[in-house]
């Protein structure tokens, strides 16, 4: 349901739709004209009104011929997808940015983009000796080059031995570098404490999404009620939605516990896959953990139940772990699916299908322009495995230097290593300014009546549940928006902040929530939070005082 | 209904039970559903060959496949010791130019180290130029960092220089940096463009017009989404030349059982090494024009031309040059890499595509749908930019740039030269000038018994041929039945990128075998 709406609110917001009723305009003027805002929405209809022109005027030559891909015979499964954390409402902010680069004014200098969790476009810093190595990589005549450390000397030379022609420039292997492989599985039975990990069900993937999507292609299959169905919390990381769109396959939800802290409750699980099983075939169950955008972290207890109803219902497991370093609470630890499998003995660890997966662009390094990541396989039958290789062999290989990063990563500076001492330094300064950012923000917002946040355990963002004035819902139903849509919207336009609605990754009907990443530095995170504070209370007011 | 072997699963899952070292998780959950069915839960493989995708099934992909493998194995076996009638396997099977000894542009690399640890920028080693080039890139990159996400579309100075660099390359065709979607590699964006094509059921479900013999990422794809193939044959007598009545007849036969909707053309060649006219590329326009179809024009091996007489075109020229009434109406997407050409850098996965006359909503949508992977790699766009904003005249690292390129695309043109002559002297192998690209793909004539003995094998003959090329000399090619070809015909690719002398000694290694191998089976 919410899919329609929105879909009709990105097309209002991006200008893309040239049937669009004066009617909403004029109301979204209306909107506009109690904000003091001036008119970025003129700019946006300007842009529109040429749009339209522009189609129609290619409508017109095109009575000879028609275009031959248009919006009706485009695949309707890519028409499906939705993707809000870069939504109608981060394409609303580009072009807000731009307006303010060409010297129009706003209430405000710059927009805030707290949509993204883009750890380094938000002024986190680089660890230097990932960069180091990463750079080593590239150019290797810098080995000579007495400025840089032994030990990223050692590692780059390593990582390029591995590489055909020593050089970051050739393909690797489809299923990554060997060595990297290597290390990968070395890193994972360190962090599970001897679970032992085999590098042959390591793949070296572009980014995590990439892992996910790639898994989920081979999952979908069937017809009609004999369709593949995934399990995905909601709320959950659109990626998850906008993959089974694509590959028509059934959404299932199990809702997360918002009174719980997010919790996930195993009697959900069953009400879930219980009612799925009516109308598809639901074998897979996807969790997020530490969540996004909830920010829970799953005990033991909590990951064996899941890990068990999986074995009793034939489900394969796909656990994002792509948070792992980011746990702030300090009553919460991070389990890997992985390390618990395997502590409740043989029967589950050999039997139930589970693939983890990891990436550079989160943790304490936050490097999400590199693309790398990588997936463990486990239990996957051999021949499925054997179709898996051939599926990412057509895309040739992941990045070379997403993969040298990773490597850095599974493979950081030891105590005895020259470089440690900084590496550390840098890593738990990263780490500890998050956890502080993390308290900071579930502090501000519990004390903004009529919005409610759960403590940010882990991951990087806050997901608080925001009261939306009756008055208002009905203004966004009018507009045929979102409640949260609405107010993200004019969050943005009032302020600059932007953040993506709750809408765009889930919740249970009738709530409405945001989610912001905690990635701003804490100074510009404080005033990020006042900012919202106060605009809270004028919603608040502007919408009740109407009455 | 997923478990084949009902039987086996139920027992299994008694003794898995019985030895339980978890005796929390099964608890009450376990025994509840024990109580309501009656009946154990049943334990098998979730995903199995029987239950997967099976589209993803059907895909092929031969330059990594099968014989591919094999080469691992064998270098695997080479390392462990095991005695081989040879010392190295030389990987002919891929157009990996690093990989094959071809060193990288340097100023590239250099820009490449800056953007990565910028601490580079107060080393007065790196010149002038390649900083300016990397303070600009990171200008453009979130918190000026490399290991930001960049919008999905792209970097919006690197969407602006390869725009700029279309327009000159073009003679100023205009180009606009909105119709500029950077991809990780051309395959990215190729599947991407066939994506959004492919729709409809049954006699209406998209038809892909593609080159046979192809590049096996088009029919790996087409498989994948489950659109319909439809082969078009190139000319071999003609230097593989593509043949408008050839389109004609692939399109009619089509139309019986499904929507053609899109032309696919690789210019210049791969497998095939032909560079195509420039009056062949205006009736293909044409053609298209006349059918209806959406052209993918894939163009990353624009600056391998090396015959006399050979000149690359881009259909985007062409089709500007032939007047408003096709450039203002064609469908167009044109692809191109950090793969190829002189720059060889595969690993970046850098790349990048024009889209012309594509629907402003069906855009919108493109933009959407590349926006759920978030950003291709943002070092491979960092590349990309580089290719398409090299060293200018007068700049400090213009000599060098130029003489390494020319370095590369000179040896290029040797090499393919050598290729075509050495194959040539050898008799029952025949092979087209390799005009342009990177790989030669010659014509081989098996003998009737070795065809027997494949076909008795459940091989291609073509696969039992490189196979035993494999084995006997440690030389890794890839069939032609992977690439497509004329029923009866033979063929294979090898890459001419190994280093002249090594290249030589590897076809020789070729003719031998070949006079060999004929010898024996008849």
């Amino acid at each position: 349901m919410y899919r329609l709406q929105s879909l009709a609110a990105r097309s209002l917001i991006a200008g893309a739709l040239d049937q669009c009723s004066p009617l909403t305009l004029t109301s979204l003027t209306g909107v506009r004209h109690k904000s003091q805002g001036p008119s970025v929405e003129k700019c946006g209809q300007m842009r529109f009104l040429t749009a339209e022109a522009k189609a129609s005027a290619g409508r017109l030559d095109g009575k000879l011929r028609e275009k031959t891909l248009t919006l009706d015979t485009l695949n309707p499964q890519v028409k499906a997808v939705e993707y809000a954390v870069r939504g109608p409402i981060v394409i609303k902010a580009g072009e807000i940015e731009r307006y303010l680069e060409e010297g129009g004014t706003k209430p405000f200098s710059e927009v805030i983009k707290a949509n993204i969790g883009d750890a380094h476009a938000m002024g986190q810093k680089p660890i230097t000796f990932l960069r180091q190595v990463v750079a080593l990589c590239t150019f290797p005549e810098l080995m000579d080059s007495p400025s840089f450390p032994e030990d990223a000397k050692r590692r780059a030379r390593r990582i390029l031995q591995g590489c055909g022609g020593h050089s970051l420039g050739s393909y690797s292997a489809s299923p990554g570098v060997e060595c990297i492989r290597k290390d990968i599985a070395a890193y994972i039975e360190q962090r599970d404490e001897g679970v032992p990990s085999d590098w042959e069900n390591i793949y070296l993937t572009t980014g995590a999404s990439d892992g996910i999507m790639t898994i989920l292609r081979l999952l979908v299959s069937g017809k009609d009620s004999s369709r593949t169905g995934v399990m995905i919390p909601i709320p959950q990381y659109p990626l998850y939605s906008a993959a089974i769109s694509e590959m028509d396959a059934v959404q299932v939800n199990y809702y997360l516990d918002e009174d719980n802290c997010w919790a996930l409750d195993i009697n959900e699980l069953h009400r879930s896959y219980q009612a799925a099983k009516q109308h598809c075939q639901p074998r897979v169950i996807c969790i997020i953990n530490p969540g996004n955008p909830t920010g829970q972290v799953q005990s033991k207890k909590c990951i064996e139940e899941v890990l068990h109803f999986a074995y009793e219902e034939n489900l394969f497991v796909m656990s994002d772990e792509v948070y792992q370093d980011n746990v702030y609470a300090p009553d919460c630890q991070f389990h890997s699916f992985k390390k618990v499998l395997y502590e409740m003995g043989p029967e589950y660890f050999n039997s139930v299908e589970l693939v983890s997966f990891h990436s550079t662009s989160k943790g304490y390094t936050g490097e999400c322009g590199f693309r790398g990541g990588y997936m463990e396989v486990i239990n996957m039958d051999p021949e499925v495995k054997a179709q898996l290789v051939k599926l990412l062999s057509v895309r040739l290989c992941p990045p070379l230097a997403g993969q040298a990063a990773m490597d850095v990563i599974v493979n950081p500076p030891q105590p005895e290593e020259h470089t440690f001492k900084q590496f550390h330094q840098e890593k738990s300064s990263v780490l500890g300014a998050l956890a502080e950012k993390a308290k900071l923000t579930e502090k501000i917002l519990n004390a903004v009546p009529g919005i409610k946040c759960n403590p940010v355990q882990g991951a990087m963002y806050a997901f608080p549940r925001i009261f939306i004035p009756p008055k208002a819902v009905e203004e966004a139903k009018a507009l045929g928006m979102q409640p949260d849509m609405l107010y993200c919207l004019r969050l943005l336009e009032e302020t600059g902040i932007c953040v993506v609605p709750g809408s765009g990754f889930g919740q249970k009907d009738g709530t409405y929530h945001f989610r912001m990443t905690i990635l701003p530095s804490i100074e510009k995170l404080k005033v990020l939070l006042g900012k919202v504070r106060d605009f809270h209370i004028g919603f608040l007011k502007e919408y009740s005082g109407l009455e | 209904m997923r478990n084949n072997s009902f039987k086996e699963h139920i027992i299994c899952n008694v003794i898995t039970l019985n030895r339980s070292a978890f005796p929390a998780a099964q608890g009450e959950h376990l025994h509840q559903k024990m109580s309501e069915n009656g009946a154990l839960p049943l334990r098998g493989k979730v995903l199995t060959v029987d239950t997967m995708n099976a589209n993803v099934k059907k895909v092929d992909y031969a330059v990594r496949g099968p014989i591919v493998q094999r080469a691992v194995q064998i270098e695997k076996e080479l390392k462990e010791g095991v005695k081989k009638p040879f010392e190295e396997v030389i990987k002919a099977n891929i157009g990996d130019a690093h990989a094959m000894g071809q060193r990288p542009i340097t100023f590239f690399r250099q820009v490449m180290a800056l953007c990565t640890y910028p601490q580079l920028l107060d080393d007065n080693k790196f010149p002038e130029d390649a900083k300016n080039r990397a303070r600009r890139i990171l200008q453009s990159c979130g918190g000026n960092s490399i290991g930001a996400y960049t919008t999905s579309q792209g970097i919006d100075c690197v969407r602006h220089d390869v725009a700029n660099y279309i327009q000159r390359r073009d003679g100023g065709i205009p180009s606009d940096p909105d119709n500029i979607y950077l991809t990780t590699g051309a395959s990215d964006g190729i599947v991407t463009i066939l994506k959004l094509l492919t729709a409809g059921e049954g006699r209406t479900r998209t038809g892909v017009m593609i080159s046979i013999p192809q590049y096996p990422l088009y029919s790996a794809s087409i498989a994948e989404l489950g659109a319909v193939q439809i082969n078009y044959y190139l000319n071999e007598e003609k230097c593989w030349s593509l043949d408008i009545s050839e389109l004609q007849r692939s399109l009619q036969a089509a139309r019986e059982h499904c929507d053609p909707r899109v032309l696919c053309i690789i210019n210049p060649g791969n497998p095939t090494g032909q560079v195509q006219s420039r009056q062949c590329i205006e009736d293909v326009i044409r053609f298209a024009v006349k059918e209806n179809l959406f052209l993918m024009a894939d163009e990353v091996y624009q600056d391998n031309v090396y015959a006399e007489g050979c000149e690359f075109h881009s259909f985007k020229k062409v089709l500007f040059e032939m007047g408003p009434e096709y450039s203002s109406k064609v469908e167009l997407a044109s692809f191109h890499s950090t793969s190829k050409c002189y720059m060889g850098e595969c690993g970046f996965r850098g790349g990048y595509m024009e889209v012309i006359n594509m629907d402003p909503e069906v855009k919108a949508q493109l933009t959407k749908l590349v926006s759920v992977r978030l950003c291709p790699p943002a070092p491979g766009q960092a590349l990309m930019d580089l290719v398409v904003n090299s060293p200018q005249p007068g700049e400090p690292s213009y000599q060098t740039f130029i003489k390494e390129r020319t370095d590369v695309l000179s040896a290029l043109a040797e090499k393919a030269k050598l290729t075509e002559e050495i194959l040539n002297t050898v008799p029952g192998i025949s092979c087209n000038p390799v005009q342009g690209a990177m790989y030669s793909f010659p014509r081989i004539t098996l003998p009737e018994r070795a065809i027997n003995e494949a076909k008795a094998k459940g091989q291609a003959p073509d696969m039992f041929y490189c196979m035993k090329l494999l084995e006997e000399t440690g030389i890794c090619l890839v069939p032609g039945s992977g690439f497509g070809q004329r029923e009866g015909t033979y063929h294979f690719r090898m890459t001419i990128l190994p280093p002249t002398d090594k290249l030589k000694i590897m076809l020789n290694k070729l003719k031998e075998f070949h006079q060999k191998f004929t010898q024996q089976y008849s």
